[in-house]
């Protein structure tokens, strides 16, 4: 599904991800974990699309086209979606109203037919249930003054919403309490699916009990320098991140 | 000696103008209007058009209008077509309460006003001028909107002809949203709209100006409102200026509200290539209260210009203002809030925000509050803003499959939002809802 191969990618001239290689394929979760800075949110963004970062080596392919060569909206119509670490707040504009806008974009880009407010009413309803999501939200300017937690869980009825084939969640669990951590996880499961996959970005353990990783890998200053089942994440929670930072000093004074 | 003998050309036209229109209804107007647009004359002739070193016209140069060659409306008559063309600008809302005037006139046989409750009397300024009302008229016209400082108020009185006379006795509450829908269609035209608003005690309305045109023509519209809010009444007012766009459209708008008096008003500007607005809501008792809200709309080849005043002249009154500007292309526009708290109005709470979206590198605006406050137990606040759109929210919005133009729109309506939302004649919303989803870079966007 994705293939990204010596991914070299700078913001404001400095080089933030230095060769990244990474293959998903549909059914999988691949967890990323790292220290902070290491570039695990500037992955995430180079993969949305974000204009601020420049790539300028290497490659991505996604269902066997060019990421690269795609706008942000038309990666998302189709089929990634990025849930935001800091989601953004949108004053005036209603969380319904934004879902079903991006609803009927993607369904647009698909031939299907746009869904009008009534029906999409009940679809949303459903998609909210599956984050235990209070309808009163739906009329309240996206983001806006929603506690950190709720934004997350907001970022994640999005995902029901709009069903992509490729989800990256930044730190989703960050913020949320223990109860909307299982409920949360509980949801993107629900959503999982043979033909799609996820890439989960965090920094605990804790998630990964609820949602299984085939893969967990670690991103350290912009690079993967280890990858290993779901037990990696058990050792990195034990262990902390120094002997791999002092093995990766190794192999990269080697 | 230059400078004079062009103003001279230039009020030459209104003096004749003025001799034409008198002649016609000298006849007709009770005598005291005679004199009252006589001496309005007499004003603007010394007046002339406000030059650009006047502090209150730094931004706004009206030498365009003074230039032009406009065609009195009493010359014309409006034809029966022309009204019947612009049929679907009165609002749904309105479609059994609504006076139509075509360049200038009043025009019985387009209007409705089987909606309206038999007390409320609703009439043109003309119609009103010949009935029982004439006294109460000559009483209030012309006593706010000051026609000896203001060019545009003397240049509108000196030409009182025609418009609406809307009056509410004590206790009368109209359902039903009164539109006023002026119509200019003529060529270069120039038209006087003049209307008076007396709401009693305990009254209640809701009352709507609306001010289209033809979109080649440049045309040229000089109104005045003058509206008196008594005690306890409620008058919510809206004015949508969507004038054609070679128009010039200047307009005065005075309130004054008594004890315990509500008065809210939503301005919309989004057309004429120079416009003008200057709303006063003057606070003469204690406990009135006033919002005056406003948005502002324009594109390449348009000036939009709000100069506000709110006057608190007595203890505990609040007045809320919250004006908001979008500007593309090549626009230009200015606010000038002006909020003046007397000794005695003790208690006052005066909040005034403008807030500005820059669209376009080439768009500008000159944006200044004023506060001037001479009582000590006050709360007030003023602030201005002009910026551009977020890229993290337009990213994100992109994110989740919005092109980059419907991206843009959307945080663009998000913006008007807070202005639009408390607007509660709904055609009104969606018509501006429309306006912003779909004038702006022509990609439809449905946010129902
Ligand atoms: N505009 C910029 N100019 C220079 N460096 C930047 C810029 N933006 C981000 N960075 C740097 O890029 C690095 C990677 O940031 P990124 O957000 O990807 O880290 P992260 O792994 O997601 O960290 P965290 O775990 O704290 O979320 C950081 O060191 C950050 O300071
Ligand atoms: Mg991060």
């Amino acid at each position: 599904m994705l293939e990204i191969r010596n991914l070299h990618a700078t913001i404001d001239d400095q080089e933030i991800l230095r060769g990244i290689d990474l293959k998903v394929s549909a059914g999988e979760v691949h967890a990323i974990m790292g220290p902070n800075g290491s570039g695990k949110s500037t992955l995430a963004k180079v993969l949305a699309g974000h204009p601020a970062y420049e790539v300028t080596e290497g490659e991505i392919i996604y269902e066997g086209k060019n990421l690269l060569e795609m706008d942000p909206d038309e990666r998302a119509r189709e089929g990634v979606f990025m849930a935001f670490q800091y989601p953004v707040e949108v004053p005036g504009v209603s969380n319904a109203q934004l879902l079903r806008l991006a609803y009927n974009e993607k369904r647009k880009h698909q031939g299907l037919e746009e869904l009008d407010p009534l029906e999409f009413k009940e679809l949303l309803a459903e998609r909210a249930k599956l984050v235990d999501m209070d309808l009163s939200f739906m009329s309240r300017s996206v983001n806006e003054g929603f506690s950190g937690g709720e934004k997350k869980r907001n970022e994640i009825l999005q995902m029901a919403v709009l069903e992509p084939k490729l989800a990256i969640l930044d730190e989703t669990d960050s913020g949320l309490d223990i109860d909307a951590l299982r409920i949360v996880a509980d949801g993107v499961n629900k959503l999982r699916r043979p033909d799609n996959a996820i890439i989960l970005v965090t920094h605990y353990q804790r998630i990964l009990n609820y949602i299984i990783p085939d893969y967990v890998h670690v991103l350290y200053r912009g690079r993967i320098v280890r990858s290993g089942g779901k037990e990696l994440a058990l050792e990195l929670e034990e262990k902390g991140y120094d002997w791999i930072k002092s093995e990766a000093g190794v192999t990269a004074s080697a | 000696m230059m400078t004079q003998a062009t103003e001279a050309k230039e009020t030459g036209l209104y003096l004749e103008a003025y001799e034409q229109l008198r002649q016609r209804t000298a006849s007709e107007v009770p005598s005291w209007l005679d004199r009252l647009r006589a001496e309005a004359l007499e004003k603007f002739s010394e007046l002339g058009f406000p030059a650009p070193t006047l502090e209150e016209w730094r931004y706004t140069n009206v030498a365009p209008i003074a230039k032009a060659r406009f065609v009195p409306s009493w010359t014309i008559d409006g034809a029966e077509e022309t009204g019947r063309r612009w049929e679907d600008r009165v609002y749904e809302e309105a479609r059994s309460s609504v006076l139509v005037f075509v360049n200038g006139r009043f025009r019985s046989d387009l209007s409705s006003l089987a909606a309206l409750p038999r007390e409320a009397v609703v009439l043109g300024l003309a119609d009103a001028l010949r009935s029982e009302h004439q006294k109460m008229i000559g009483e209030r016209l012309a006593r706010g909107a000051a026609f000896d400082r203001q060019h545009f108020a003397a240049l509108n009185t000196a030409f009182i002809a025609d418009g609406a006379f809307v009056y509410l006795p004590r206790g009368v509450r109209v359902e039903a949203p009164i539109q006023l829908l002026f119509i200019s269609d003529s060529g270069p035209v120039m038209s006087f709209p003049r209307v008076l608003v007396i709401a009693e005690r305990e009254s209640e309305a809701t009352l709507i100006e609306r001010y289209v045109g033809a979109a080649d023509q440049p045309y040229f519209t000089d109104a005045v409102v003058e509206i008196y809010v008594d005690e306890n009444a409620h008058l919510e007012h809206y004015k949508v200026q969507e004038e054609g766009a070679a128009s010039f459209h200047v307009a005065t708008t005075w309130v004054e509200l008594k004890r315990a008096a509500r008065y809210h008003s939503t301005t919309v500007t989004l057309g004429a290539q120079l416009a003008r607005h200057n709303i006063a809501a003057i606070l003469t008792e204690e406990g009135g209260e006033c919002r005056v809200d406003g948005l502002y709309m324009v594109d390449t080849g348009q000036h939009a210009d709000t100069h506000s005043l709110i006057e608190h002249r007595a203890p505990r009154c609040t007045s809320f203002q919250l004006y908001k500007g979008i500007l593309d292309g090549r626009s230009r526009g200015v606010f000038n809030g002006r909020i003046y708290v007397h000794r005695e109005a003790q208690q006052t709470d005066a909040y005034q925000t403008n807030r500005n979206l820059m669209l376009s590198n080439e768009a500008r605006v000159d944006t200044k509050p004023q506060l001037e406050i001479f009582a000590d137990d006050v709360k007030c606040s003023h602030g201005a803003t002009v910026g551009q759109l977020e890229e993290e929210e337009l990213f994100y919005l992109r994110t989740r499959g919005l092109s980059f133009e419907k991206a843009r729109n959307l945080l663009t309506y998000g913006f008007a939002e807070e202005v639009v939302e408390k607007i509660a004649v709904d055609s009104i919303r969606e018509q501006l809802n429309e306006v912003i989803l779909n004038r702006l870079h022509a990609t439809a966007l449905d946010v129902r």
